[in-house]
């Protein structure tokens, strides 16, 4: 579906406009308040922008780093080309354990390539623990923000979808302490008893070998740490060079994202140790078109993305069509870059024109991505690649071209349009859009080229 | 406007045209003034010099306030995204209109969010503008303004024709207008 048809559909609920809007605009007063205590925020941001940067020019290096450390402290590295070759590596590690369950902490990597749905081809049930992902998950929904995947409910259909799946016959309240209480105690018995973890990734370190999640709720940590065995699924471009990397991204990313000073759990964890977690440890290092991204000069900075997912809830689109209306696990400013991008521009050419170009998802990108410049730069490649010069739009453009780059065209035209005015209330094929809700302008009595030649006269 | 319209539609060819023209006809001139802040912007980031936008000119270059206008009447003022963000044009039109004799200007709720123009987003993606100039609307009124007032005039059109289809009893008026008014 089409970006205007899906977010038609979204536009329409207006329960949806009403979760999403409400939650956007917390969590953008809370971030804007803890941004506004850091003296030296636009250094960092600078900092974050440079370090993606060098990670990204020396990327191939960078890898063979984070392999060789990781080899080191006893894991073990795949490299998966595409979503489907990472899927059967997870499919085949939790086969070679009998698992007939696995348990995951949150990861938008895992959900780009659909390995739930890949393992449960296996026999394999994938448990989501996050909480968030578990409530879409039990809803048999997808997520809609990268960071609040839940965003579009609120706690009354929340209370609802418990009482009909993990709290069957019981009545939950109105606490959300209480409601949030039957996902503890369904998951923690999948913590205690499942013997396969999987993970996405925040950071990988190339110098060490360590691998970093951040996250609130500290079922991450269960997972990264209870089972026997732990699969971690990272997009290649989710490394960094140094371990002194992270203290930059570690400031940024929490006040970026929940708008907290210090994110409650962040987890670091270097291939295995006898007697402490996991025994095993396998890192799949990801591509599934990274690499192509990589190519397009102007395009490649979204790879810098941290997830942070500010540009979602400042984006006055974003926070009115809430996150399925982009079709993708990247929503909002930055899945409007990435998705087209990832995915290759056949399968999602109206995402560049999903944004009025108001430039706020740029204020605020804690490693400083110009998506403005991006979806202009991805406009210009879907009209070049996908579409025919004869294209109604380009024709119509063109002809406008002509009458605005000469002055006796121009003029001509003034004066049609002065002969043509009167009650033209609605108008019809693609403008119908304009006059739907507003009036066209009224047509002066005298143009201001007119009235500037009277004046000098 | 055409320019940066068929630029953000992704046609180069359209927009370069409309950009020898603005060369051509510019050429002889030592400065040239705007009142619309999102087309200065896009000029100065493909290299222009010496255009200002309006409030730029009057405040940087002329070193002026106060331009003796007098408009008795209460305005509320939009910032729009392209003064606010590509121009930074910062308080400079606010300066400008405090200095307006009889004005009552009044502060929007949310007043740095866009109102869903964008050019040609308001009819690629009229339902989603919709949706954001409700809003905008909405704090609009919510002022009690009379004017509702920017330094973009695409802004304007957009805000000022959903004012007028909703018989709202408050108009759009170009901040040059403001400016120039003796009432």
């Amino acid at each position: 579906m089409s970006f205007p048809a899906a977010a038609r559909r979204s536009l329409a609920d207006s329960q949806l406009r009403r979760n999403v809007g409400k939650a956007t605009s917390t969590i953008r007063a809370k971030r804007a308040a803890v941004v506004a205590e850091v003296d030296d925020w636009e250094a960092l941001r600078d900092a974050g922008a440079a370090i993606k940067a060098r990670a990204m020019a020396t990327l191939p290096e960078q890898l063979e780093r984070l392999e060789a450390s990781v080899t080191r402290a006893g894991g073990v590295v795949h490299w998966a080309r595409d979503g489907a070759e990472a899927n059967r590596i997870v499919a085949g590690i939790a086969r070679a354990h009998g698992a007939r369950e696995v348990i995951k902490v949150k990861s938008i990597a895992t959900d780009e390539i659909g390995l739930n749905d890949a393992l449960a081809e296996q026999g394999i049930e994938a448990i989501e623990t996050d909480l968030a992902e578990l409530i879409i998950q039990l809803a048999h929904e997808s997520s809609s923000h990268i960071l609040v995947p839940a965003i579009h409910k609120n706690r009354a259909e929340i209370r609802a979808l418990f009482e009909r799946t993990i709290a069957q016959g019981q009545h939950l309240g109105w606490e959300a302490s209480a409601i949030a209480e039957a996902a503890r105690r369904h998951l923690r018995e999948k913590f205690l008893t499942v013997g396969v973890a999987i993970s996405g990734a925040n950071f990988g370190i190339a110098e060490t070998g360590t691998v970093c999640v951040v996250e609130s709720e500290g079922n991450g940590r269960m997972c990264t740490t209870l089972p026997d065995v732990l699969v971690t699924v990272m997009g290649i471009e989710k490394i960094l060079p140094e371990w002194r990397d992270l203290e930059v991204f570690l400031q940024l990313l929490p006040r970026s994202s929940t708008g907290e000073r210090m994110n409650p759990y962040t987890s670091l964890w270097t291939g295995v140790r006898e007697g402490d977690g996991p025994r095993e440890f396998h890192l799949i290092l990801l591509d599934n078109g990274r690499t192509d991204v990589l190519a397009d000069e102007v395009g490649r900075q979204a790879l810098h993305c941290i997830r942070c997912s500010a540009c979602l809830n400042v984006c006055p689109v974003y926070s009115r069509t809430g996150g399925h209306a982009y079709e993708s696990v990247y929503p909002g400013p930055i899945g409007a870059i990435l998705t087209p991008q990832l995915r290759g521009l056949d399968q999602a050419p109206t995402l560049p024109w999903a944004s009025s170009l108001c430039g706020a998802c740029y204020e605020v990108c804690p490693v400083k991505i110009d998506i403005p410049s991006v979806l202009v730069h991805l406009r210009g490649r879907v009209v070049r690649e996908q579409k025919k010069r004869s294209d109604p739009e380009a024709l119509a453009m063109a002809a406008v071209g002509k009458v605005f780059s000469s002055r006796r065209r121009y003029e001509a035209a003034q004066r049609l349009v002065k002969l043509g005015r009167g009650p033209l209330g609605h108008l019809g094929g693609p403008l119908s859009g304009w006059t739907a809700m507003r009036e066209l302008p009224d047509v002066p009595d005298q143009t201001f080229r007119e009235w500037w030649r009277e004046r000098r006269a | 406007v055409l320019r940066a319209d068929a630029r953000q539609l992704g046609l180069r060819r359209a927009g370069r045209r409309a950009g020898r023209a603005f060369g051509r006809v510019f050429a002889d001139h030592e400065t040239v003034v705007s009142p619309s802040a999102s087309c200065v912007a896009y000029l100065r980031e493909h290299g222009a010099e010496r255009v200002f936008e309006l409030t730029e000119f009057l405040v940087d270059e002329l070193g002026v306030e106060d331009v003796g206008a007098s408009f008795p009447h209460r305005v509320a003022y939009h910032p729009t995204c392209h003064s606010l963000r590509l121009l930074k044009l910062g308080d400079r039109p606010l300066r400008l209109l405090r200095a307006v004799q009889g004005i009552d200007l009044v502060e929007i709720d949310e007043a740095r969010e866009c109102c869903g123009f964008g050019g040609t987003f308001a009819v690629k993606n009229a339902d989603t503008s919709m949706a954001m100039l409700s809003d905008k609307l909405r704090h609009v009124l919510d002022t009690r303004a009379e004017v509702c007032t920017a330094a973009d005039n695409s802004c304007l059109m957009h805000i000022g024709g959903a004012l007028r289809r909703q018989r709202a009893g408050v108009r759009a008026v170009h901040l040059a207008e403001i400016l120039a008014a003796r009432e």
